[in-house]
């Protein structure tokens, strides 16, 4: 009987933390939801913002943003996964990978607007690149180098060993081995993370605040500056200049980070079937 | 003994000589003093409990434990009369000329005629050529009827015993003059199984094979030659007991112990 009592009360203790947790994060979305639905017109998406109130669109800002992240991510990817091949199949195994492995580790877990401050510092003022989509994009990506390096990495040593046997018994060199069975073999889970590192990116506000300046411009090369979706949100909301607006941005952008995150288990599923 | 095909002359050459081969896991020391000479043009049977280091010995002649860590043999092992473990000799040109064949089928995450043509395109074959590989490697598996209207499907798709087929075109593909199979049966279906039996008596008018097995029967069914290996006290190295045509070893062996292990007294 006293059994039954502890199980009861334990079940119902989960239960309720279960619910809790789904019930944040349903009222965070729903509030949003309902305060932004609204704005999210074509026009808001592709126009820009008009006035002392921000009135109109928020088309350069989505544009800064997609740049940015672009930008960010065609700079990691070759870097991370460079860098795990390394860690994962030809560095010898011991005190120094495990130095570079809590290095990484240690880096993801940097406050972002840390990143921010030393992205300002390094990019912006000692390189003299400015205020620019490169300057947030190097600081985007020092965020972004650990989790899809890490990602890669497990994903690398993820790979069956008897994938590796059977290269190397057709007559494989390691490099061959590496190029052409484990990474095409570990190559969904290695896009999963860029993707979800990607997603953060989106979001990230902190980084790009310092690094690309808050100037409402078309980003066109490299060195101009601009203001991201993030910072756009925070300036209407915190100087009450357009709540409404602040609302919409917020919304398309979590539709934004739930897009790339859905994206990311639709591949990592799709590949999965075989 | 091996009913399928034409049994092996006395005077068939030797493919693999090994003399006096000792091999090391780091200070384990796994396996002493074994001599044995392959023929060509043959099948040979290794039998013998798990654990007697049948499997690490399969692995001596590609250089396959070379990956191992601290993994190292002594003696020498010829293959035509040469050194594999030579200075000079590289591993990678070695495994072209040996193939081999894992117990856990492992067709790459690929199609199954990237799968087949992977060992061809890693020696830089053309591409035009590769059509007529693939096709020639999967009619000699026996897999071309199966797959022929599907060879852009992930290799995987195919069931256990259509996969460890798929593995043997792979093989195939780039043309070996052995075939080591680390018991390629004991993770697929009966049905399978006589199918890659019948597979190896076809093969072996070309090339030369050899197969670890814990299956007596099938040693018998399959093999001209067999080797009993045992290692008889845990610990100690193991040794090749005996090592004679197949038909001699299962009706007349010469060893006490490879008489016992046979007639299922331990093992």
């Amino acid at each position: 009987m006293k059994k039954n009592i502890a199980n009861a009360i334990a079940l119902t203790l989960l239960w309720i933390a279960a619910i809790v947790t789904v019930a944040v994060l349903g009222t965070v979305i729903l509030y949003v939801f309902v305060n932004g639905i609204g704005e999210l017109t074509p026009k808001f998406i592709f126009t820009w913002p008009e006035g002392v109130a921000a009135e109109g669109g928020i088309w350069p800002t989505i544009v800064s943003t997609m740049y940015v992240t672009v930008l960010a991510m065609v700079i990691v990817t070759p870097i991370a996964i460079l860098a795990a091949v390394y860690l994962a199949e030809y560095a010898v195994q011991g005190r120094l990978v495990n130095t570079i492995r809590f290095a990484a580790d240690s880096l993801a877990s940097v406050p972002s607007i840390v990143m921010g401050l030393f992205g300002l510092a390094l990019f912006v003022e000692a390189a003299g690149i400015g205020f620019s989509m490169l300057s947030a994009a190097l600081a985007l990506s020092f965020l972004m180098l650990p989790i899809v390096m890490r990602t890669t990495e497990e994903a690398i040593r993820a790979v069956p060993k008897y994938i590796r046997w059977g290269s190397y018994g057709l007559g494989a060199t390691k490099w061959q081995v590496v190029s052409r069975s484990v990474l095409p073999a570990s190559m969904p889970r290695i896009v999963t993370g860029i993707i979800l590192a990607t997603g953060r990116a989106v979001g990230e506000t902190a980084v790009v605040i310092y690094t690309m300046g808050q100037a409402i411009n078309l980003p066109i090369t490299l060195f101009d500056s601009g203001r991201p979706m993030t910072v756009h949100l925070y300036l209407l909301a915190m100087e009450g200049i357009n709540l409404p607006a602040a609302y919409g941005t917020a919304l398309l952008l979590m539709i934004l980070i739930l897009t790339f995150n859905l994206g990311a288990r639709y591949f990592l599923r799709r590949n999965r079937k075989v | 003994m091996s009913y399928r095909s034409t049994p092996v002359p006395d005077d068939a050459l030797e493919k693999i000589t090994v003399k006096g081969l000792d091999f090391f896991y780091g200070d384990f020391h796994a396996l002493t003093d074994i001599t044995v000479g392959i023929k060509e043009k043959a099948v040979t049977a290794f039998i013998g409990p798990s654990g007697c280091g049948k499997s690490t010995f399969l692995r001596c002649f590609n250089r396959m434990n070379d990956l191992i860590p601290g993994a190292r043999a002594e003696g020498r092992i010829t293959l035509d009369g040469q050194d594999i473990y030579a200075a000079g000799v590289d591993p990678v040109d070695l495994r072209r000329r040996i193939g081999m064949i894992f117990q856990q089928p492992n067709p790459f995450p690929m199609s199954i005629y990237d799968n087949v043509a992977f060992g061809p395109r890693l020696q830089g074959v053309k591409k035009a050529d590769l059509d007529k590989i693939v096709q020639t490697s999967l009619e000699r598996a026996n897999l071309w009827k199966e797959t022929k209207d599907i060879l852009g499907r992930n290799g995987l798709a195919l069931s256990g015993g259509q996969q460890q087929r798929l593995c043997i075109a792979r093989v195939l593909a780039v043309e070996p003059e052995v075939m080591l199979m680390d018991e390629p049966c004991s993770a697929i279906d009966p049905t399978s199984v006589q199918k890659i039996e019948d597979l190896m008596a076809e093969l072996k008018d070309r090339i030369t094979i050899v197969i670890v097995t814990h299956n007596m029967q099938q040693a018998a069914r399959v093999s001209d030659f067999t080797a009993f290996f045992l290692q008889e006290m845990a610990g100690e190295p193991a040794v090749l007991v005996e090592y004679d045509r197949t038909a001699n070893i299962f009706t007349s062996p010469k060893d006490r112990r490879t008489e016992d292990y046979i007639t299922g007294r331990f093992g």
